[in-house]
């Protein structure tokens, strides 16, 4: 393989787990705060409908990504004041949220479906973006990508080395000690749930902006399902999610060349190597750790304050 | 604001009653202002929504049809959600039970193996072969958690992907049906091999009654037996449950094998009763909504039964509203989003106190 | 339908309504049945388009509903649904639709059915489908001559009759310009997911595809192409508006002329169940214009398009060899028959692919 085919391939792998990467990086820092939202494919496809209107009618990508986090963050707030305020079922309204996002995101969308924008720029540093092997990998991605890895970093630092990240994992270990110790349990839940719907807005306004830079309704086509499922793969801990991501999305890169190399094994069999390899995976890092040692464990639980 | 919620000490039925009357009227609201705003008359959009489907005897059919595989798939998500287990890959097992049952449909096609015995035998086989198909399927993430401790969460979510493709496969390759021109679906089966219908042309079929009684079972199991009382108890109390001797593993093997078989059962229900054969897709993402289903029915068999049939019912009146006031399909399926944050909020009226806390910071 | 007095006072409540839709009785009502968005910029776009011509063509004399995002397998209520709000003809757009178009037509005689890209047909249901094949044999001429790389690359959704009978005539048109062409296939197995799309058009590339060819829905592998500075053709509707750059031409799926022919005989009374397959000879197989290629392609391109619409030029024509260079039977004598190409399950020679069996 040359050289250029060889970072041809990497680099797809990388566009393919960035918009999973970052949904999966905010589901991850709010199920942390024991918020377990499963709206992100409800929160993705709203930030990826109101992402391009807000670039198509601004003309600017910024202000499209802007767009699109905003809309996420709108939907997060409604989830968080039904779990947090109302304390429903965190299962039973994540649902919701996507059912009622799906449907939202085609009506606000409608007007904007056919229409065009041109990818932003990728990056270019004139030197390293030309270095062999890794120059167009490692810097000549489009901005996202570093946003992408930038937060995985940032949330890295935040749930371990901070003390606001301490408390958050507090909260999510476990709320009622947490609100013992005079910790603001609902409003910690609260902002980690608005920061979940602003990465997977912004997941979503990447797929409209950068990847396919159009609108159609129904364009994530289940990714949200995906990052939710590389948060519980990536035993919560953030850069497992990157690993994680790398794979599924090699994984589905790999099958894809596979098939153009003419391999002759039935598509459907390649189709499914993905979500096979996340299994074997998740078994082969969890055999050994203790059962469920890591998740949150007032993960899922409504916080009602004693009096 | 803030929003202060205390537990109520003694619920009143009234209360329980009256909170989803509330907010159904609450959801009509919303929507009526959005049906208003787009310069279409909310009462008829009403009318043509809720009580149109409720008047007819057809739509009342399709009502039963349409609620029949989410109560099923609800009814088995209700005993692993009780014992804080989280399945949610009923879709894969519902495919599996279809495929599974449907296969024996197609074998019994080719009219010698219906002969020597006469072919009372089928169905009955099928259905069982389904809830296997199902059950198995799910014991694949149950095993995997208790012996490796892997997420069921994630391997359940992820089994769905890997039944959808393998039905896909399946269709298009081994199932197909010879005379079919080669498209991806199986042969229509034999009327032996199909749940008995109400009458010919009519569209309630068996599978109602079957999934009316899996729900008074379930019922009665959830809250007469030991084994009820032990899933309960290891949801609730999980130390508590284990003092009592109670063996973690074995109940999670066992919740999801009941949960897979019941979505298998309505996979193969589906097969042999509305759809008559195996298609690329079985399922309009049943497994997922059965999911809201179960909580919307506080997890409780019966509570499942009337939430099954509210969901029908807006699925119903939602295509109703496509036909009769050219509502898109985005429109009314953004309702039904508000509808259930409706329900669920008004599920919370019914357990806590809720005031309004104006200036209070958090 | 007897009513109840319940539902009286109810209709009476609303005897605004009531009014409009009795006086909407007077005019034929037409339902469609679409499998996705109308906004799908592919498939159900184009079928709407036939719906939209159709009432402009018709006026007043007809009023059309359609129903969106119907499940195959869960439509036996929507279709239903159409049938007892009073339309007395309904098109149903999707193959999965074929059983449950049967059983509702079973139950409702006098209400007429048109199933797209079926086989199965009743007394009052109609069967149609157009001959894509026929575009895809021009692109592939276009693709054979434009290909440096001599490496083509074909982004496919499901192994169904329609789609392989595309990549034959694909070939064929490939290979009666260029005989050392390759085409490159890869199975998306889905009609709409742009990144997965994407995704595969970008695996072709990296192998040396310098042309995409997509049987899938969305534009994205077009604008795949046109990132990477290559060419390709749109799907279904004419995308050119999202790769200027890359648009070669586009197979258009043009209903308008059916959707219109079969609801005039509706209306005067002459509809009979028949199956239609219909080419560019039918006006139901377009082609886009001819973009982002040298003149003397175009010239080719447009004349093997006049020819295929006159009837001079067959892409199935005899002899046609499949992947073991054997003849296949030629049942009509000149070339293929219909029912050859909507149930073909084999490749045409120099396809290098295996069908899953």
């Amino acid at each position: 393989m040359t050289s250029e085919i060889f970072q041809l391939v990497l680099m797809t792998v990388v566009t393919a787990a960035t918009p999973l990467i970052l949904a999966a990086i905010g589901e991850l820092v709010t199920e942390r705060a024991g918020v377990l939202n499963l709206g992100v494919e409800g929160m993705m496809i709203m930030g990826a409908a109101l992402a391009f209107a807000g670039a198509y009618l601004t003309g600017s990508t910024t202000l499209g990504a802007i767009c699109g986090m905003l809309a996420g963050v709108a939907m997060a707030a409604l989830f968080g004041l039904l779990t947090i305020g109302f304390a429903i079922n965190q299962v039973a309204a994540g649902l919701a949220l996507t059912i009622f996002g799906t449907g939202l995101s085609g009506l606000l969308g409608a007007g904007f479906v056919g229409l065009k924008r041109d990818r932003p720029g990728h990056v270019h540093i004139p030197g390293l973006s030309d270095l062999p092997y890794v120059g167009q990998l490692f810097f000549g991605e489009d901005i996202f990508v570093y946003i992408a890895f930038g937060l995985v970093a940032g949330a890295a630092w935040f749930l371990s080395r901070s003390r606001t990240g301490l408390a958050l994992r507090a909260t999510g270990d476990n709320h009622q000690s947490a609100h013992a110790l005079g910790l603001p349990v609902r409003r910690t839940r609260f902002l980690a749930a608005l920061f979940g719907g602003a990465c997977a807005g912004l997941a979503g306004a990447y797929l409209t902006l950068a990847y396919t830079p159009f609108w159609s309704p129904g364009m994530t086509a289940g990714r949200g399902w995906i990052a939710l499922a590389l948060v519980v793969f990536a035993s919560w801990k953030p850069w497992r999610v990157v690993l994680g991501a790398l794979l599924f999305g090699g994984a589905t890169m790999l099958q894809l060349h596979a098939q153009a190399a003419s391999i002759g094994l039935p598509g459907q069999l390649l189709s499914a190597v993905p979500y096979l390899a996340t299994i074997v995976a998740l078994v082969l890092l969890s055999s050994g750790a203790r059962k469920n040692a890591t998740a949150p464990a007032a993960l899922g639980q409504a916080f009602i304050a004693p009096r | 604001m803030r929003i202060d919620l205390e537990p109520r000490l003694n619920r009143s039925l009234a209360l329980d009653l009256g909170a989803p009357i509330v907010a159904l009227a609450g959801a009509i609201l919303i929507g009526g202002i959005v049906i208003w705003l787009l310069g279409k008359s909310p009462a008829l959009a009403f009318q043509v929504y809720f009580i149109n489907p409720l008047l007819e005897g057809w739509s009342l059919q399709e009502l039963a049809v349409k609620a029949c595989p989410l109560v099923l798939i609800a009814v088995g998500l209700s005993f692993c959600y009780r014992a804080n287990l989280w399945n949610i890959g009923a879709e894969g097992q519902f495919i599996l039970g279809g495929v599974l049952g449907g296969w024996l449909g197609i074998l019994t096609h080719d009219e010698a193996y219906q002969g020597v015995i006469g072919g009372w035998w089928i169905l009955p086989t099928m259905l069982a072969l389904g809830v296997i198909g199902g059950a198995i399927y799910a014991l694949i993430p149950a095993l995997l958690r208790v012996w490796l401790g892997a997420s069921e969460i994630l391997t359940s979510l992820m089994l769905v992907y890997v039944a959808e493709l393998g039905l896909d496969w399946l269709v298009r390759g081994p199932f197909k049906d010879p005379d079919g021109f080669n498209f991806p679906q199986s042969v229509v089966f034999d009327d032996i091999a199909r749940l008995p219908f109400l009458a010919e042309g009519e569209r309630l079929h068996a599978g109602v009654l079957l999934a009316l009684i899996v729900a008074l079972i379930g019922a009665f199991v959830l809250a007469r037996t030991l084994f009820g009382f032990e899933v309960r108890l290891a949801g609730e109390a999980p130390r508590a449950a284990r003092f009592a001797g109670f063996d973690d593993r074995k109940l999670t093997l066992m919740v999801f094998a009941i949960s897979g078989g019941l979505a298998g059962l309505a996979g193969i229900v589906e097969v042999a009763g509305q759809i008559g054969q195996l298609t690329p897709k079985i399922s309009p993402g049943y497994g997922f909504t059965a999911i809201i289903v179960a909580f919307l029915g506080r997890l409780s068999p019966i509570g499942i039964l009337v939430a099954a049939l509210v969901l029908a019912l807006t699925y119903i009146g939602g295509e109703a509203a496509q036909v009769e006031l050219s509502l898109n399909s985005d429109m009314t399926r953004a309702f039904q989003g508000v509808l259930l944050m409706c329900v669920l909020i008004a599920d919370t009226a019914t357990r806590y106190r809720v005031r309004l806390n104006f200036g209070a910071a958090r | 339908m007897k009513k109840t007095s319940f539902k009286l006072a109810l209709i009476s409540a609303v005897a605004f309504a009531a009014a409009t839709s009795a006086f909407a009785a007077e005019k034929l009502k037409v339902g469609f049945v679409y499998v996705g968005p109308v906004g799908d910029f592919g498939y159900s776009y184009q079928h709407d388009q036939g719906r939209i011509a159709m009432q402009k063509a018709l006026g007043d004399k007809v009023e059309t509903t359609f129903l969106e995002n119907v499940p195959e397998n869960d439509s036996d209520r929507s279709i239903e649904q159409l049938a007892r709000s009073g339309h007395k003809l309904i098109f149903t757009t999707s193959f999965g639709y074929m059983e449950p178009t049967l059983r509702v037509a079973k139950k409702f005689p006098g209400v007429k059915f048109e199933h797209a890209t079926g086989y199965k047909r009743a007394e009052n249901v109609s069967t149609y489908t157009a001959k894509f094949h026929e575009g895809r044999y021009v692109i592939g001429q276009i693709a054979g001559k434009m290909t440096k790389t001599n490496t083509i690359g074909y982004v496919a959704s499901f192994p169904i009759p329609e789609v392989v009978a595309g990549i034959n005539a694909f070939m064929l048109g490939a290979q009666s310009v260029n005989p050392n062409v390759k085409v490159k296939i890869v199975w998306a197995n889905t009609w709409f997911d742009p990144g997965k799309e994407a995704d595969a058009a970008k695996a072709l590339l990296a192998q040396g595809a310098d042309i995409i060819s997509q049987h899938t829905d969305s534009a994205a592998p077009l604008q795949e192409a046109e990132k990477a500075g290559k060419l390709g053709f749109g799907q279904a509707s004419d995308q050119f508006r999202f790769a200027p750059k890359a648009q070669m031409s586009a197979i258009v799926d043009d209903w308008s002329s059916y959707y219109i022919e079969r609801t005039k005989a509706v209306l005067n009374g002459t509809w009979k169940s028949k199956d239609t397959f219909g080419g560019m000879d039918a006006d139901m197989v377009h082609m886009a214009p001819f973009t982002n290629m040298p003149d003397d392609v175009k010239k080719m391109a447009e004349e093997t398009f006049a020819a295929i619409k006159a009837k001079k030029l067959n892409p199935f024509k005899c002899p046609v060899l499949d992947q073991d260079g054997k003849a296949v039977e030629c049942k009509d004598g000149k070339a293929l028959t219909d029912k050859q190409i909507t149930s073909m399950n084999w490749y045409v020679k120099g396809v290098d692919d295996k069908l899953p069996k």
